[in-house]
């Protein structure tokens, strides 16, 4: 299946977000938004105008926030605790391990802004370290939206599924990947470009360079495939496994850290079941510099042609 | 059950708390001792729970913050009948549900897992606000450590559950005036207790903590504030030897101090 890659429409993802919560929530009357003091950039502010006693805002208390959240659970509400994700994730992680992964608390965790959205804020504003934090807690589905179609449909599945998750959400506009009623389903990969002389993996607000990259590679007569692997966590072997057996080379890209993130996951996978070559492109382990969040995508050579020319080197590493 | 007899039942737990750390070789002692006449208060007067549905979603729920005291609160859902009472004897032994910290997912009447500090108190006024939203009736409880109030997220939790107008939550402060390294005072000083809370628009009330006769009206009373309750306790509480000695924090007692404390709690009852 070849998706649509030049769409020249881009989506902000918290408004598929927002809507869908929403429109759960007119269903579900056990629903509650937690936030602290973030209504606009969570973009709660629809919710809160239909639903004023079932939005907490605990003000800016983010290890509240959470422990809050536990306890919603516990009092039978279904909460969504949304907050941006660089304050939800490291101020509060320890909240998150005991209250809510330990305890198994059916809390949905939604992070606002992640990855480098907030760009020219700088690093204390950057959440490229929440894969790596999430990922390692128990009980705790990681899950990075490629689209405003996923966002819609993982924000669904969280309210059926009984337990807590963590939703990485961006603010940075991105193309829509999917089809229209796509079903999300957890720890499955989506193909969205069959090939078989590389695998491009990427999620989030990467996935549509990837496509973009596939596209240059073809041009290049390179077939690559390309899997959004929005679940970082239960992460699909299967599909990894495939991939590597198939096309014999992986390259990841993500707005993360590449110590700790989706490239990391792939290769612990890899270096188990397929041992392959592999490329993991993200921010190469520094606080990065002033830049917007696609600006610094591109300066840390996630830019599609750049993407590209690091798959061309790595089939050469295949072949010889 | 009456005063007389609820002083009676925290003898008993004091006892089988006492043997469970001398048998597994490790504990919290103090801070069981100082605490156990709140939790057999709780548990065997106040509370509305049901050991045979610990999950009835009108159950009060508590939550013990200070979860190293963990083997107290085993002890008492034990007696209670929430698990077998021959079980506390597995307690911090390999693969047994009671380990050094409270587990929800696996020991019934546990309503959520603690163990860091400065957790219980967010999750209590989930608690309670969820019970505003839903218009249940369930009361919250929470027990703090006096030390624990160091920790900065119980000042985020004050605050919210002031704003919220939880009058459905009752805090307790262990404050039995030690923590694990040293006295309160000699470390990060929080006392006096009560102008803090009043501050932050929580009603007060000050008893004597192991006096079951000030424990039980403090625990039942309501009002249309959150409820701060100021345990003035002993660390050690009933146990000669050790009260007030910061080193009973976590000590085990060798046998000849297990047979001291066995007799002058057995004394008693």
């Amino acid at each position: 299946m070849n998706a649509p890659v030049n769409s020249p429409k881009l989506y902000d993802c918290r408004d598929a977000f927002a809507a869908t919560l929403e429109r759960l929530a007119a269903e579900d009357e056990t629903i509650v938004a937690v936030c602290n003091d973030s209504v606009g950039s969570s973009k709660l502010g629809g919710f809160k105008e239909k639903f004023p006693d079932r939005l907490i805002n605990v003000g800016i208390a983010e290890q509240n926030m959470v422990g809050v959240g536990a306890g919603l659970a516990n009092g039978g509400r279904l909460p969504y605790v949304c907050g941006a994700a660089p304050f939800l994730t490291g101020r509060s992680l320890e909240q998150i391990k005991a209250d809510i992964a330990y305890s198994n608390a059916n809390v949905k965790l939604v992070g606002i802004s992640s990855g480098m959205a907030y760009g020219e804020l700088g690093p204390t504003h950057h959440s490229i370290e929440d894969f790596a934090w999430m990922r390692v807690l128990p009980n705790l589905p990681v899950i990075a939206p490629c689209d405003r179609i996923e966002t819609a449909a993982a924000v669904e599945w969280a309210a059926s599924y009984s337990g807590p998750c963590f939703l990485r959400l961006s603010r940075v506009g991105v193309p829509d990947l999917l089809p229209e009623g796509h079903k999300f389903e957890l720890g499955k990969a989506n193909l969205l470009r069959q090939g078989s002389d590389v695998t491009l993996i990427a999620n989030g607000t990467l996935t549509h360079r990837m496509m973009k990259a596939a596209e240059i590679l073809a041009e290049r007569g390179i077939n690559a495939r390309v899997l959004n692997l929005a679940t970082v966590r239960p992460i699909d072997e299967a599909a990894i496994i495939a991939a590597a057996n198939e096309t014999g080379a992986i390259v990841t890209a993500e707005e993360h850290s590449v110590f700790g993130g989706l490239g990391s996951a792939v290769a612990e996978v890899v270096v188990d079941h397929a041992p392959v070559p592999m490329k993991r492109l993200g921010v190469p382990g520094i606080f990065a510099p002033t830049g917007s969040a696609e600006f610094l995508l591109d300066e840390f050579g996630m830019a599609p042609s750049a993407i590209a020319d690091a798959a061309e080197a790595l089939i050469k590493r295949k072949q010889a | 059950m009456e005063i007389s007899e609820l002083e009676r039942m925290a003898r008993q737990v004091r006892l089988r708390d006492l043997r469970a750390v001398y048998e597994a070789g490790a504990g919290h002692i103090g801070g069981e001792m100082s605490v156990i006449d709140v939790l057999t208060a709780l548990y065997f007067r106040v509370l509305r729970i049901w050991p045979d549905q610990p999950k009835n979603p009108e159950r009060d729920r508590f939550v013990l913050s200070k979860g190293h005291t963990a083997c107290a609160l085993y002890v008492t859902l034990a007696k209670r009948g929430f698990i077998p009472e021959e079980e506390i004897s597995t307690f911090l032994k390999p693969h047994s549900r009671l380990n050094g910290h409270p587990n929800c997912n696996k020991v019934p009447g546990v309503e959520t897992n603690t163990g860091p500090l400065g957790h219980g108190l967010p999750v209590a006024v989930g608690m309670a606000k969820a019970a505003k939203l839903s218009g249940a009736g369930y009361h919250t409880y929470v027990v703090t450590g006096d030390g624990e109030m160091q920790e900065g997220s119980n000042w985020e939790a004050i605050m919210a559950a002031a704003q919220f107008g939880l009058d459905n939550l009752t805090l307790i402060i262990d404050h039995n005036r030690f923590q694990q390294g040293a006295a309160l005072a000699d470390t990060n000083d929080i006392a006096p207790l009560r102008p803090k809370l009043e501050a932050f628009a929580w009603e007060v009330t000050e008893i004597d903590g192991n006096n079951m006769g000030e424990v039980v009206p403090a625990l039942e009373h309501r009002g249309g504030r959150p409820h701060c309750i100021v345990a003035h306790t002993n660390k050690g509480h009933g146990i000669s030897f050790m009260q007030d000695r910061v080193d009973w924090h976590h000590k085990v007692p060798n046998k000849e101090q297990y047979e001291i404390a066995v007799k002058e709690l057995s004394e008693a009852l």
